[in-house]
């Protein structure tokens, strides 16, 4: 029936210019259609970001190297740090929310469809304003082009004073507009979720991603705000001759510091949590056991999302605060270990006893547990505050929250990007060239992270565009900068597994996984009305019920 | 295809949920809380840490009559759209006026003080810690009236052609969700710069 439809629109497709195409995508208020416009826009910045990565390492790969100058070494690593939070992560993990919210809880598109494309379309404008900085933000001064103050741009080095010209102008607005956009669609996301639930879909039903990605949300709504208030004073500073953090007129260096973190730490779970959500969706289907402990997992990850809000001084151990605060913000963030403790034994408790099928999907979700575990064990590690005198703004921090961010998050999105691409395309990933790519990434991965942190413990400080040929460190580095090569080609192996399955793969079907959640039961890519008629469920897995009458699940709910 | 045959294994209840525009505009004002508490922490941090004149004591003044105009706005309001959901045009297109008005007289009270600050006593968003912190929160919040009462207007115009029914009391709800929020965050800067910061 819905490949029939699917048929019929090619067809029509494929006699019609590509203008007509291209404007179709431009003007799109589908949830589906955006979804993948946030997808898109996300991977090329992830390529992006990933070139200025790369850039950083070769230019640390031996001591004294000038392959390039420390101006530009300043720039890339703001623009790196800047582009992965902003413009890949935030946008990747939103698209994926908008794709799969809706299908989950049987809606016919978020609940603001215009507003989803308002969101869409102010994030990618920032991310095109930070990039004008290259060309635009010399100013009158000729004072350098793109912003090179640090991805948290501490005063005052944003002040007018230390950083001339416009090329911190654009990073203000570009996260100012941005930050915009993901209010937007949290608030959509919010409403989506609680407005919008097809008939016996109660909260407690609700697949854990949807749930995951409310919290995220809400999250969202009361931690990218205060960025954007921190933003609009760094622009009456510049702009009006403000003093917020003006230290020459009584303002305070620190307050910038409190401000940037309140946002920025909070910021990871924002990040994190959707990142849980795919794990939590794919680790039973491919374990072939519902998901261990669902409240339990609800309720940590409202723990996480209260907790994550009281955290954000151990950025801050070193500037000084009394022992009280470092008692505190210590005690908080060792506090952030239960819920997440938590969720990794509950991942394995699904495991457990499962007859588990080691799809590039599942593998990636195993390697998300090891590294996951093991990036928080370096994150207690540097919640001690004495540790963190130590340690604080060496390689190790890198190391670490570069561990949360790839091989957490990442590796998520990775399994996300192989258990739903057929979903998004109609085509199944070649499963031969994704093992290759996990494996290769992961070994990449293990190359240059875990070697990263032994710098850090030998003193090497972050930020700096080159070193002395101290003992130990030209090799560590050497060995860091290979393993980023091999993840390199690994990332050029997914992007052509990406490009050719989608003309070369297996046809998908409506249901390749066998899975239990409501996007499978629709045809797979899905038709722009999504259901032809709004299902009613009965259980968390409804698909288990329709496949499973003589035994459902909601007989034991 | 998609149409899913799933037992049911209890009796369907009635399937109420809430309104999606409340919920966004909730959300909405949860964010704009957040971004308002940053500028009023901001305030509080640096009451008395100006290196240089004039202070707040010297200067301010307490505007009581436009704190009366902005807070009544919000009986108003109110009442407006509990007269249109009963159908009662006339009612409703009064107080919606009354509203607008009131909340004008609430901004040409800040346009005033402002005029009064910046050319009888020198203050401005540069002239120190103070000037800074009290013309971004200040600010902010008139910035925020600003925008109410544009869409105040709007209503308004669509309230005299005769569009605004009870059909759409719903949406009017939404609006005057909106404006006790800015009335709220009134009631917070008030006690903080004219009060607290004195």
């Amino acid at each position: 029936m819905s490949t029939n439809a699917i048929a019929i629109e090619n067809l029509r497709s494929a006699g019609r210019p590509w203008t007509e195409t291209l404007h179709e995508w431009v003007t799109t208020v589908d949830h589906k259609r955006l979804g993948i416009l946030y997808i898109a826009y996300a991977l090329f910045f992830l390529v992006v970001a990933g070139v200025e990565a790369m850039i950083i390492r070769i230019q640390l790969m031996h001591a004294h190297n000038d392959f390039v100058s420390p101006q530009v070494f300043n720039r890339m690593f703001t623009m790196h740090g800047t582009t992965m939070i902003f413009f890949v992560a935030m946008p990747v993990l939103f698209g994926f929310a908008n794709y799969l919210v809706p299908l989950m809880i049987g809606a016919r598109d978020m609940a603001f469809p215009r507003l989803n494309a308002f969101s869409f379309w102010l994030t990618a404008l920032g991310g095109l304003l930070l990039y004008f900085s290259f060309v635009g933000g010399n100013g009158l001064y000729g004072a350098g082009n793109a912003p090179d103050v640090g991805w948290w741009a501490y005063a005052p080095l944003g002040a007018k004073a230390f950083s001339p010209g416009h090329s911190s102008d654009f990073w203000t607005v570009a996260l100012l507009v941005s930050g915009f956009g993901s209010v937007g669609t949290a608030i959509n996301i919010i409403a989506t979720v609680l407005c919008a639930r097809c008939p016996g879909m109660h909260l407690g039903r609700m697949p854990l991603l949807v749930w995951l990605n409310l919290v995220m949300s809400g999250m969202v709504l009361i931690v990218v705000t205060p960025l954007t208030a921190a933003q609009l004073m760094l622009l009456v500073d510049r702009y009006l001759g403000g003093h917020f953090f003006d230290t020459q007129a009584g303002g305070s260096a620190t307050l910038w510091m409190h401000f940037f973190w309140i946002f920025g730490h909070p910021e990871v779970y924002v990040l994190i949590l959707p990142s849980f959500a795919f794990v939590s969706e794919i680790v039973p289907v491919f374990s072939r056991k519902p998901i261990f402990g669902y409240p339990v997992m609800v309720g940590a990850t409202v723990f996480i999302g209260f907790v994550s809000m009281s955290v954000w001084a151990h950025h801050m151990f070193t500037i000084g605060m009394n022992s009280y605060a470092n008692s505190f913000f210590t005690i908080t963030s060792m506090c952030v270990g239960i819920p997440t403790g938590i969720k990794i034994f509950n991942w394995l408790g699904t495991m457990w006893g499962g007859r588990i099928q080691f799809k590039t999907a599942m593998l990636f979700c195993i390697g998300f547990l090891f590294q996951f575990l093991i990036a928080g064990l370096t994150g207690i590690m540097l919640a001690s505050s004495p540790f963190d005198w130590q340690l604080s703004l060496s390689y190790f921090v890198v190391a670490h929250f570069h561990y949360v961010i790839v091989g957490g998050i990442l590796f998520a999105l990775f399994a996300a990007f192989y258990y739903w691409y057929p979903k998004f395309t109609g085509r199944m990933l070649s499963e031969r060239l994704g093992k290759l790519h996990f494996w290769l990434f992961t070994i990449g991965f293990h190359v240059t992270f875990d070697v990263m942190h032994i710098p850090g413990i030998l003193g090497m400080p972050r930020r700096i565009y080159t070193y002395e040929p101290r003992p130990g460190w030209e090799i560590l580095n050497l060995i860091v900068t290979l393993g980023a090569v091999i993840q390199a080609v690994a990332i050029l192996i997914f992007v052509w597994n990406l490009l050719s399955s989608y003309w070369k793969g297996a046809v998908a079907g409506n249901d390749p996984w066998d899975a239990w959640t409501l996007e499978w039961s629709v045809s797979s890519p899905p038709p722009a009305y999504n259901f032809a008629t709004v299902p009613v469920v009965a259980s968390r897995r409804p698909l288990w019920d329709q496949k499973h009458p003589e035994d459902p699940d909601s007989r034991y709910e | 295809m998609s149409a899913l045959t799933i037992p049911i294994t209890q009796p369907p209840r009635p399937w109420v949920l809430p309104d999606r525009g409340k919920v966004a505009m909730a959300s909405l004002i949860i964010a704009e809380s957040a971004i308002f508490t940053i500028f009023v922490v901001a305030y509080l941090f640096y009451v008395g840490k100006s290196l240089a004149g004039p202070t707040p004591s010297q200067v301010l003044e307490t505007p009581v009559f436009y704190t009366i105009c902005l807070l009544s706005s919000s009986l108003t309001v109110h009442l407006a759209g509990t007269f249109l959901k009963r159908g009662r045009q006339g009612a409703f297109l009064s107080l919606w006026l009354l509203t607008f008005v009131l909340g004008s007289l609430f901004l040409f009270g800040t346009a005033q003080e402002w005029h009064r600050l910046i050319y009888e006593k020198g203050l401005t968003i540069s002239t120190n810690l103070f000037g800074t912190t009290y013309y971004s929160l200040v600010g902010l919040h008139a910035f925020h009236v600003t925008a109410g009462l544009v869409m105040l207007l709007v209503v308004l115009v669509f309230g005299l052609a005769g569009r605004v029914q009870r059909d759409q009391s719903g949406r009017v709800e939404v609006l005057s969700m909106y404006w006790h929020f800015v009335d709220a965050v009134w009631v917070v800067v008030f006690t903080v710069v004219y009060v607290l910061g004195r």
